[in-house]
């Protein structure tokens, strides 16, 4: 890819500083997203990644600093203008976050019915659409989410995440909980719908794997703000001690040679 | 790279919010030879409406002769893509997506993407709803069901905390005190206040009442035992108990309910621990403690509510409120409605841990549950309160 052309930021994140109390997440935090790349943001427990994601989404105000997302403050606009904004992100939860008291198609269909402006059974027959896409079984899209398993409640939440065909992905530990399999279907199917839909991906993972495969750029927080972001290679070479444990450990080490082989492949 | 392609034609977004979408068609061209089917403009969501009815009425007039021309198909998502599937079938389509080299990449690489998913996936078809009587037959089976074994369930929990209790009276050391204070504080000194207010409220409602109509019989003086009786032998003990359901059996409910959908009471059992013992028997016995002790506290504030409005509208004074209960009534009735008080106690605790045990992981569940406990215990509470008056009428207490 590219990176030495001028590219086109979706999210520009300058000078966030989050603090809870007397204890600070984020310092002088800069962040950018770029138009049509996955970005993978990692750190360890505790770093602030996921309060990182609310900050860009707007569902924690930052103490100091601002985000902008297309060009636009989010918490200077008003309140129609920051819908229209928010209905091209598409959020996918640690936990999934599926509406307990509606069924997974009903999950899926309530962003078309409310945004788009479609019917109800229009709406239903294209959430089956996107429950298929993202690999849910027919079985489960009449259930209700207290009677899914962590997987294909991961895959549901996805789905809901695609309903309005966002431009930018933001993707909370996707993986996680994900047998293997899954989780490499997962990645494939994140790829593809970027290269197919020219998303921007924003993602928080742990999963070294997916890292490999599917990352264009890898941020690192650590000691609050963003330590390195760039192409994986180039963070893995970075002079420090917590990105040598991560990448050069040996979890990090058989996913990189399983990359490795994939590419001989 | 085979997303280089796809950035090179991204839509223009900030551009698409200001301007109209481009509307999309399909047509069918039947005068050329082979007859051929335009696919044109933006197929997005923002079009799905009307390329819906669109494709609605083309099905069906073309064959697999028909030539598809999508050289002129605009931006592609994935509900237009699905359109498409639905529109071609996945076998035209997966053989255009290879073959037509006018489209672009990005937009060959999603339309396979969508055709592969929805390969073997039919959306599924709803049943048609049944008629409304039987449906309501079939909820009012369904409810007479679900009382049954609620009734049953109860009966059993109630016996297996009894046998619980029966094993540990012989063991002092499992007996968990600590725990048992806290809920006595909880479920009994934080609710002293209210009940008290409420009860006195009542209580110089029901001394109100009396003064109204008995005044008309000459026999206003009367009021004092229209308070006493009620409040010592149904209120004092009714009004706590109901409050209690409200108040004690949804808090045990959402505890316990909590700790269930948290798996805290699979991990108690894995640990070798009894729930029952550990969760169960401190809250039970205290309300078992608690209640009596409010009940008290309810008769007396329900008998100074009366007292009071006696005092102040009837020209009762409280000396004679006194001696007139002194004369009166007898320390039976305040013993007859004390003594229902532990089965309250006992059965608003049973029913507030049994629903707290009987949720399932979701956090809705927990919220059906509590609203099912406060309804039983305050159903059973009345229900065994009348069965007591007739008891009691019986035996000429």
């Amino acid at each position: 890819m590219n990176t030495t052309s001028p590219r086109e930021t979706v999210i520009e994140a300058r000078g966030l500083c989050n603090r809870f109390g007397s204890q600070s997440v984020h310092e002088q935090l800069d962040l950018d997203l770029f138009r049509g790349e996955i970005l993978a943001v990692v750190g360890g427990s505790g770093s602030g990644k996921s309060v990182l994601l609310r900050s860009i989404i707007g569902l924690r105000r930052p103490n100091e600093g601002d985000v902008r997302v297309f060009g636009q403050h989010l918490s200077q606009l008003d309140e129609a203008q920051r819908s229209r904004v928010e209905r091209r992100f598409g959020v996918l939860f640690q936990k999934g976050a599926l509406f307990s008291s509606l069924t997974v198609t009903e999950n899926v269909a309530l962003p078309l019915i409310e945004h788009a402006g479609l019917g109800r059974a229009d709406a239903e027959h294209l959430a089956g659409v996107k429950l298929a896409l993202a690999g849910l079984p027919l079985s489960a899209a009449d259930k209700y989410p207290a009677s899914l398993s962590g997987g294909m409640i991961k895959r549901a939440a996805l789905a809901r995440a695609l309903a309005l065909d966002p431009d930018i992905l933001f993707l909370d530990e996707p993986t996680a909980g994900l047998d293997p399999i899954g989780a490499a279907a997962f990645d494939q199917l994140i790829l593809t719908l970027r290269d197919a839909l020219g998303l921007s991906v924003f993602l928080i993972t742990h999963d070294l794997d997916t890292l490999y495969t599917i990352t264009d750029r890898v941020a690192v927080l650590s000691q609050k703000k963003v330590l390195v972001a760039a192409p994986i290679a180039q963070v893995a070479e970075t002079e420090d001690a917590w990105i040598q444990d991560y990448f050069h450990g040996p979890r990090g080490r058989a996913a990189y040679l399983a990359t490795q082989a994939l590419k001989e492949v | 790279m085979l997303w280089d392609g796809a950035l090179a034609r991204l839509p223009d977004h900030m551009e698409l919010m200001t301007t109209t979408v481009t509307s999309a068609n399909a047509t069918l061209d039947t005068t050329s030879s082979p007859a051929c089917l335009r696919i044109t403009g933006d197929w997005t969501l923002a079009n799905y409406a009307s390329l819906k009815l669109c494709t609605a009425g083309l099905a069906g007039q073309y064959d697999s002769m028909t030539r598809i021309e999508l050289e002129q198909l605009g931006k592609l998502d994935t509900a237009g893509a699905a359109l498409l599937v639905e529109l071609l079938g996945t076998e035209r389509l997966a053989q255009l997506a290879e073959t037509d080299t006018h489209l672009p990449a990005a937009s060959r690489a999603l339309l396979q993407t969508v055709y592969c998913s929805l390969h073997d996936y039919c959306i599924p078809v709803k049943a048609p709803e049944q008629a409304v009587l039987v449906q309501l037959l079939e909820r009012i089976g369904s409810a007479v069901d679900t009382l049954k074994q609620d009734t049953l369930h109860l009966l059993g929990f109630v016996g297996l905390i009894l046998a619980t209790f029966g094993r540990l009276l012989l063991q002092p050391k499992r007996w968990r005190l600590t725990s048992v204070v806290a809920h006595v504080e909880q479920t009994g000194l934080n609710a002293a206040p209210i009940v008290a207010l409420l009860t006195f409220l009542v209580g110089a409602v029901v001394a109100f009442l009396g003064a109204t109509v008995l005044v008309k019989f000459g026999a206003s003086i009367f009021t004092v035992d229209l308070v006493a009786f009620s409040f010592l032998r149904e209120f004092g003990v009714l009004l706590t108990a109901i409050l209690m359901a409200g108040r004690t059996a949804s808090a045990f409910t959402a505890q316990i309910g909590s700790m269930k959908a948290n798996e805290e009471i699979d991990a108690l059992r894995t640990l070798g621990l009894d729930p029952i013992e550990i969760l169960v028997i401190p809250r039970v016995l205290a309300l078992l403690i608690a209640l009596p002790l409010l009940t008290f506290l309810a008769m007396l504030c329900g008998i100074v509510g009366g007292g009071l409005v006696c005092a102040l509208s009837l020209d009762i004074s409280p000396a004679m409120f006194l001696s007139m209960m002194q004369n009166d009534i007898d320390a039976r009735h305040f013993l007859v409605g004390l003594a229902k008080a532990p089965f309250f106690a006992f059965l608003i605790a049973a029913i507030g841990c049994l629903e707290g045990l009987k949720v399932t992981g979701s956090a809705e569940s927990v919220g059906a549950h509590t609203t099912s406990s406060v309804v039983q215990s305050i159903f059973v509470v009345i229900v065994l309160d009348a069965i007591a008056a007739l008891f009691y009428m019986e035996m000429g207490w």
